[in-house]
């Protein structure tokens, strides 16, 4: 029954969105239009609330006459996996997908920024994308699918994505690629209403800030996961997925910086457009390249060429539609702004040109090969083409960046900007040196990233004291001051792990020793323990350093029989400066085992300085929010 | 069928006995190999090198690569030989040939295209502003 409510939800959703669509485009000529839009915006919100909560009421009872909870689920699954087990499967993800989606719309009819006519022609945008999509579900990615006869047990879900990982990665990730559809229906309803201003980037500011931090935290906590749950102590593998969310991440950042412009003097107005129809296009593709089943990967569940059809179609019209919006009034606006080479602008304006630089490397990287494979050439794209170009892109970013913020809008004063960041010169150069004399291998590019993090860092903290001193530490500052040391702090984490990491691997027996980098690590044997839905193979390690046991790393590998697979469950012990990473190999017989450690220096500086950066965006969002709700004319023009 | 799978089995079973973990005795051998399987690929996965890769046919390919160093042959010979037996697609880094010359070159004309398109904005942002001051 719920199955059935849930799908009856969903309908009358898509006809709120088409309501929504239709008189949010017309609302740009009449109030009450207007007023229709925003309560179909809210009530849309509701439906798909509604139609989520019944899909998420069936897994939880394992209600196996629906078949997505047939094919996804288990009555052994513990309750967490059953939750987050809804959008661990491609129909529920989609559901998920929508529902950010109305969360964002019915947020732009409450706070109906930029006022009457902007809110209405957004929304109508909004609405168009939902009736797409909700049409997408309901045609291709149906959930509320019935089973006759109804199977006795489900089949279980994949035992990788059996991970508290599943309850924060993708509603995280969601909420910052669907965000950026906010950005999109702002920057096309300034272009349909003819009010390509500095009002349209104020008003979208804040979803574009939630949907960046949104981004950096999902990328990063994916990161993360992929890092302890794959037992290969690598960070991040340039595999298409990932880089499906880097590439509007990186664009999401060149549109944070150039709106800032465009807000403040009305500078980058045409560009600004661009960034935020890319910003959501790269969103879409990025969908279009998971859910269709071009790339396979642990995050493609199922691939059915009508629903790549479908995404392809929705994706075409969207960009098409923009693009042609943009051809359409971008030439009558006027870049009538002035400014001097050494002022704030130029920084930006430097910042885009390395941002849509490494946004072209990641893109040409990740299609080159699917484009070629289409000509029956096969050939892949690994690591080494994008860190090649990525990292001297990020070190000449990291080098200009500190000059932004210390230079003022219009003419700013270099030399003076460059006097006062002599004490962050001082920390770059000793970094460097102190690098150079403790690290083994001796590494001039390491040596290099560190100084370029030591002068990023530094420059924040001379900003901090300086503001501080001249009493003008405002909220504003303080985002960027955190948004830019979190970068530095997670430059030091990639080098440090990418430079300095120790591996082994060697085949144990009980009571024997393997060493790494002054670790010794006894292996004390394998037992077999039962999980609620798995068997695993448990392994005790003592952790030895100078003699003295640390502690116990327990490696595991599991066998779900339900799924019919197997995983590994990785070992971690981290100081905060150094990461221990032990992961289970196979039975070799006799108790004897393999096993695969590394030692990982600074990586937890990686997922740490990220969450810096998130924290940087926090605070710029609350100084956002802050004026929207306590002081509604003293909005700050920067943020 | 059947009876194919089970002397597979026992095949691999016996290989996997073997107790020689898949390391060369001498530490500089030992140091190529491993930088060496860094640049393929492992076939059977998505996006990882042999050197990550936990699959049988990553193994395969490691000890493999550690044969060919015992027999003294370089890094380029084992190369080619790996690329002749499995193509193209078994290296992490494409190569720099007609079919990936794009490929590497587009991103130094994205730079360059940005570089020239900004260099034109602030020039011009500066013609006006200099164009205000005297006013």
């Amino acid at each position: 029954m719920t199955g059935e409510l849930g799908q009856l939800a969903l309908c009358l959703a898509l006809a709120l969105a088409v309501v929504q669509a239709g008189a949010g485009l017309m609302g740009a000529r009449s109030a009450n239009a207007a007023a229709v839009a925003s309560g179909a915006a809210l009530g849309m919100f509701v439906f798909v609330a509604l139609s989520f909560g019944a899909l998420v009421y069936g897994f939880v009872t394992s209600d196996f006459s629906i078949a997505d909870v047939a094919n996804n689920s288990h009555t052994l699954k513990p309750l967490l996996y059953k939750i987050t087990g809804v959008w661990g499967n491609h129909e529920g993800s989609m559901l998920l997908w929508v529902l950010v989606l109305s969360v964002y719309g019915a947020g732009m009819a409450l706070l109906r920024r930029g006022g009457e006519r902007l809110t209405a022609a957004a929304l109508g945008v909004q609405g168009l994308l939902a009736v797409a999509f909700i049409l997408f579900i309901l045609l291709t990615s149906n959930p509320f699918l019935r089973l006759d006869p109804m199977p006795f047990e489900g089949a279980g879900l994949n035992p990788l994505l059996q991970d508290p990982g599943l309850a924060f990665h993708p509603p995280t990730l969601y909420t910052g690629y669907v965000g950026l559809s906010a950005t999109f229906a702002y920057a096309a309803a300034a272009m349909i209403a003819g009010e390509v201003n500095r009002a349209w980037a104020n008003a979208a500011r804040p979803f574009m800030l939630i949907a960046w931090i949104a981004l950096t935290l999902g990328i990063a906590g994916g990161s993360w996961w992929a890092y302890y749950d794959l037992g290969w102590g690598g960070f991040w593998f340039w595999d298409p997925v990932e880089n499906a969310s880097l590439m509007p991440w990186l664009v999401a950042t060149a549109l944070l910086h150039s709106a800032l412009a465009t807000e403040r003097t009305g500078a980058f107005r045409v560009w600004t457009l661009l960034l935020s129809i890319m910003a959501f296009s790269l969103s879409l593709i990025g969908t279009f390249l998971v859910r269709s089943g071009v790339i396979t990967s642990v995050h493609a569940f199922a691939s059915d060429p009508k629903r790549g059809v479908f995404i392809l179609l929705i994706l075409s019209v969207a960009i098409l539609g923009a693009l042609t919006l943009f051809a359409w009034r971008a030439p009558k606006l006027e870049s009538g702004t002035s400014f001097e080479p050494a002022s704030r602008e130029t920084t930006l304006l430097i910042n885009n040109v390395f941002l849509v630089t490494a946004l072209a490397v990641v893109f040409f990287g990740t299609l080159y090969p699917i484009l070629l494979a289409a000509f029956d050439v096969k050939l892949s794209v690994g690591a080494p083409y994008f860190e090649v170009f990525f990292a001297p892109i990020f070190i000449a970013l990291m080098i200009v960046l500190p000059f932004g913020p210390r230079l003022s809008w219009r003419r700013g004063d270099l030399r003076g900007a460059f006097r006062t960041l002599l004490p962050a010169l001082g920390v770059a150069v000793v970094t460097a040196v102190v690098v150079l004399a403790v690290t083994a291998p001796r590494s001039l590019v390491g040596a290099g990233a560190f100084a370029v993090a030591g002068w990023v860092i530094g420059a924040s903290g001379v900003d901090l004291v300086q503001r501080f001193r001249a009493k003008t530490l405002n909220i504003a500052a303080m985002a960027a001051i955190l948004a830019h040391a979190g970068l530095g702090i997670a430059l030091m984490g990639v080098a440090g792990t990418n430079l300095w990491r120790s591996e082994a691997l060697e085949l144990l027996g009980p009571g024997e020793i393997m060493t790494i980098a002054g670790y010794d690590l006894r292996f004390e044997g394998v037992r077999i323990v039962e999980g609620p839905n798995y068997r695993a193979a448990h392994a005790d390690i003592d952790v030895i350093k100078d003699g003295r046991v640390l502690g116990r790393l327990a490696p595991e590998r599991r066998a779900y029989p339900a799924e019919g697979q197997e995983t590994v469950q990785t070992a971690i012990r981290t100081t905060g400066f150094e990461d221990l990473y032990v992961a289970l190999g196979d039975d070799r017989g006799q108790g004897r085992w393999t096993l695969r450690a590394y030692v990982n220096p600074l990586a937890p500086f990686i997922w740490f300085g990220a969450a810096v950066m998130a924290l940087g965006g926090l605070a710029s969002l609350w100084g956002r929010v802050r004026a929207i709700f306590f002081a509604r004319e003293a909005e700050p023009a920067v943020a | 069928m059947k009876r194919l799978l089970l002397a597979l089995l026992f095949v691999s079973s016996a290989a996997l006995a073997v107790p020689a973990p898949e390391t060369l005795p001498d530490p500089a051998q030992e140091a190529r190999a491993r930088s060496l399987q860094k640049e393929f690929r492992c076939l059977v996965c998505q996006g990882e090198s042999i050197d990550e890769s936990g699959a049988p046919l990553a193994a395969d390919l490691r000890r493999l690569i550690r044969e060919h160093i015992r027999k003294g042959e370089s890094d380029a010979e084992i190369k080619d030989y790996l690329v002749a037996r499995y193509g193209d697609f078994i290296l992490m880094d494409p190569p720099f040939q007609a079919d990936t010359y794009a490929l590497w070159l587009l991103p130094f004309g994205v730079l360059a295209l940005a570089g020239a398109i900004g260099t034109v904005v602030v020039l011009r942002a500066r013609k006006r502003a200099t164009a205000v001051s005297h006013r």
